[in-house]
């Protein structure tokens, strides 16, 4: 049902309409079967890809995501993580557009650092500009770094993603003020990626601003990763509401809530 | 001929498509891009595509991934 507060709420990203706020990974799950449930828990309808090598030999009929994961039902996302260079990054966007019939849609990550994932912002740049003038439409995932996103921006990606915590860390946002001098900075939607540990977490990104949440080990490394899937549906949802709805400001002291007139004590 | 595909060498008979190359490792008709030598084949160009010694072919396609 249609929340009639919110009629027509959606995130639009490249000249789509998505009415989920919540875009999942599809890594680290123990099977495909669990991948499809907790994907299907989750509401998404944008989820990310990565690209490797296929199988070939003993396990070429191992069976693949794609032959699960209805292409109709949702918009894929294929992304270039592992990939620590420009080259790297544009080869496998190139890979991915021919893979999944001139599909333009990627998500960029040109990553710096093997222990911490953290992306190298210069080789980002790079990476975007490329593709861009290549006629990819570019989601981007960057640091936190207000400067960085804005130039970002300006490059002409559809979509820039900040982290909140390094990918796959579960810290929640650690750096809240840059990520709402992001937002208040950018025409284009902004998407925390990577750092949600728990629905709160969740939920604060978008009670800040945030257009949506991008995750994967939040869910997938979840004790019950359907449940989880669900429980952040429900957090998107409730963060986007209480932002939109706006909150009370903050006081120092307390202010009752039952009037003091009429009392007969 | 000896080529490398996705980081293996593999022996093919001479002037080898890159379709031919998918119907020999059984992959064909299944959802997947190709390069050889780091630049990409369109699908439309599979048949057309000759392999020549020692090039590069990688073979990929879509997993999961955040």
């Amino acid at each position: 049902m249609q929340n009639p507060t919110l009629p027509s709420d959606t995130l639009t990203i490249a000249g789509k309409e998505y009415s989920s706020r919540l875009l999942v990974g599809t890594g680290k799950y123990k099977d495909l079967a669990e991948t499809k449930a907790a994907t299907e828990a989750s509401g998404a309808q944008i989820i990310t890809v990565a690209i490797r090598r296929t199988n070939i030999g003993q396990n070429k009929d191992e069976p693949n995501l794609l032959d699960v994961i209805p292409l109709d039902k949702y918009t894929l996302l294929p992304n270039t993580a592992g990939c620590y260079n420009v080259e790297d990054a544009v080869r496998t966007c190139r890979l991915a557009r021919e893979l999944l019939d001139g599909h333009d849609l990627v998500k960029l990550e040109v990553l710096g650092d093997v222990k911490t994932l953290y992306p190298d912002t210069i080789q980002t740049l790079k990476a975007a500009e490329i593709l861009v003038k290549d006629g990819f439409k570019v989601m981007v995932y960057t640091s936190d770094d207000p400067l960085i996103a804005r130039q970002l921006e300006e490059i002409g990606c559809v979509a820039v993603m900040p982290l909140a915590a390094p990918i796959g860390s579960g810290l929640g946002i650690r750096n809240p003020y840059n990520i709402l001098e992001i937002i208040e900075n950018a025409k284009v939607p902004i998407i925390v990626d990577a750092g949600v540990g728990t629905a709160s977490d969740a939920a604060i990104a978008m009670e800040m601003g945030c257009d949506g949440v991008l995750m994967n080990t939040a869910i997938a490394g979840a004790k019950n990763p359907v449940l989880m899937a669900s429980a952040m549906k429900k957090a998107i949802e409730a963060g986007r509401e209480a932002f939109l709805a706006g909150r009370m400001p903050r006081k120092r002291y307390a202010s009752a809530s039952s009037p003091l007139d009429g009392t007969f004590f | 001929m000896e080529i490398l595909v996705n980081g293996t060498p593999h022996i093919v008979p001479e002037n080898t498509t890159a379709a031919q190359l998918l119907a020999i490792l059984e992959i064909h008709g299944k959802r997947l891009a190709l390069e050889v030598n780091q630049e990409l084949v369109p699908r439309s160009q599979f048949e057309t595509t000759l392999l020549k010694p020692n090039d590069t072919v990688e073979i990929v396609h879509a997993i999961g991934g955040g």
